[in-house]
């Protein structure tokens, strides 16, 4: 892996259900993201996807391309623009690109994450340090 | 209400211990979709060198985002707290979160600003398995519209 590889684009698709069951999970019921009544007092245009659901699928990404499922060492984001989820079967989709900024001496790998959804970019500084090629090693 | 900016440094007291759950990570992992062995099933997760199942990287929130809200609800802190939105969030990994962890959550307020007519409050949150064994280090940085910034009500 050098400096300048371009990881395979992930595509991911966002529905109502899953922000539903996102909320489950997560315990973050917050009512802007799964009412447009709700999401429309707060100034926006319908239900929006949890911060931390968009985060949590550039994690799939990261995961996917280390194929480590522990990979992730350090990962930061900032929240840009929201994802607006419609109220439809077709959802919304999240594209997550990445490349590699730099690899330190120990192995592991700087990561430049872009997300998109409906032709903006919705995270910003999205940045990751994953382990590569060390798949059975628990320990950093 | 303005910011209370002298409100950097605070501290909260260590919450009480949150036992990871092997069906709780499976929950969160079907949530987000990731169906890598490790998160589902112990003989895949002891395969790879781990204990038990391991957590996606972004679980932690199940704990630092109740310490979060108790920090923006505080009256002393002065945001808006109908006005939050999530601004940064940052995870820095010792090693994966797993089933079977007692985790704590020491949490510090640190950094309050007020610019722009944005409001804003950084967190870092220490999570700790049993016997202080550090695993992940949570930042969170929550922004409001300040009250002067309120035109459309």
């Amino acid at each position: 892996m050098e400096p300048g590889y371009q990881f395979p684009t992930q595509t991911y698709v966002v529905t109502r259900a899953d922000l539903n069951r996102y909320c489950g999970a997560s315990l973050d019921f917050n009512p802007i993201h799964w009412s447009d009544r709700i999401a429309s007092k707060a100034g926006l245009p319908g239900v929006i996807a949890h911060g931390m659901y968009t985060m949590a699928l550039a994690g799939r990404a990261l995961t996917t391309w280390a194929g480590d499922p522990a990979a992730v060492l350090d990962f930061n984001v900032r929240f840009t623009r929201p994802v607006l989820v419609p109220d439809d079967e077709a959802g919304a989709e999240v594209t997550i690109s990445g490349s590699v900024r730099s690899v330190a001496d120990d192995g592991s790998a700087q990561i430049d994450i872009t997300a998109v959804s409906a032709g903006e970019k919705v995270l910003g500084q999205a940045r990751a340090t994953i382990r590569v090629g060390r798949v059975g090693d628990p320990g950093r | 209400m303005p910011l209370n900016l002298s409100y950097a440094g605070r501290a909260l007291a260590p919450t009480a211990p949150y036992r990871v759950g092997r069906e709780k990570i499976r929950e969160f992992a079907e949530a987000i979709g990731a169906d890598d062995a490790a998160y589902h099933d112990p003989a895949a997760a002891r395969a790879l060198g781990h204990p038990d199942v391991i957590a996606p990287p972004t679980f932690p929130v199940l704990i630092t985002m109740p310490v979060s809200k108790i920090i923006t609800d505080d009256p002393e802190l002065g945001m808006d707290y109908l006005r939050i939105v999530h601004g940064d969030q940052r995870f820095a990994y010792v090693r994966p979160v797993r089933a079977g962890d007692e985790l704590i959550c020491r949490s510090t307020v640190e950094k309050v600003s007020s610019r722009a007519g944005l409001d804003s409050v950084t967190i870092r949150l220490e999570i700790e398995a049993a016997g202080g064994e550090p695993v992940v280090t949570v930042w969170s940085r929550l922004v409001a519209r300040a009250d002067d910034a309120q035109a459309e009500d």
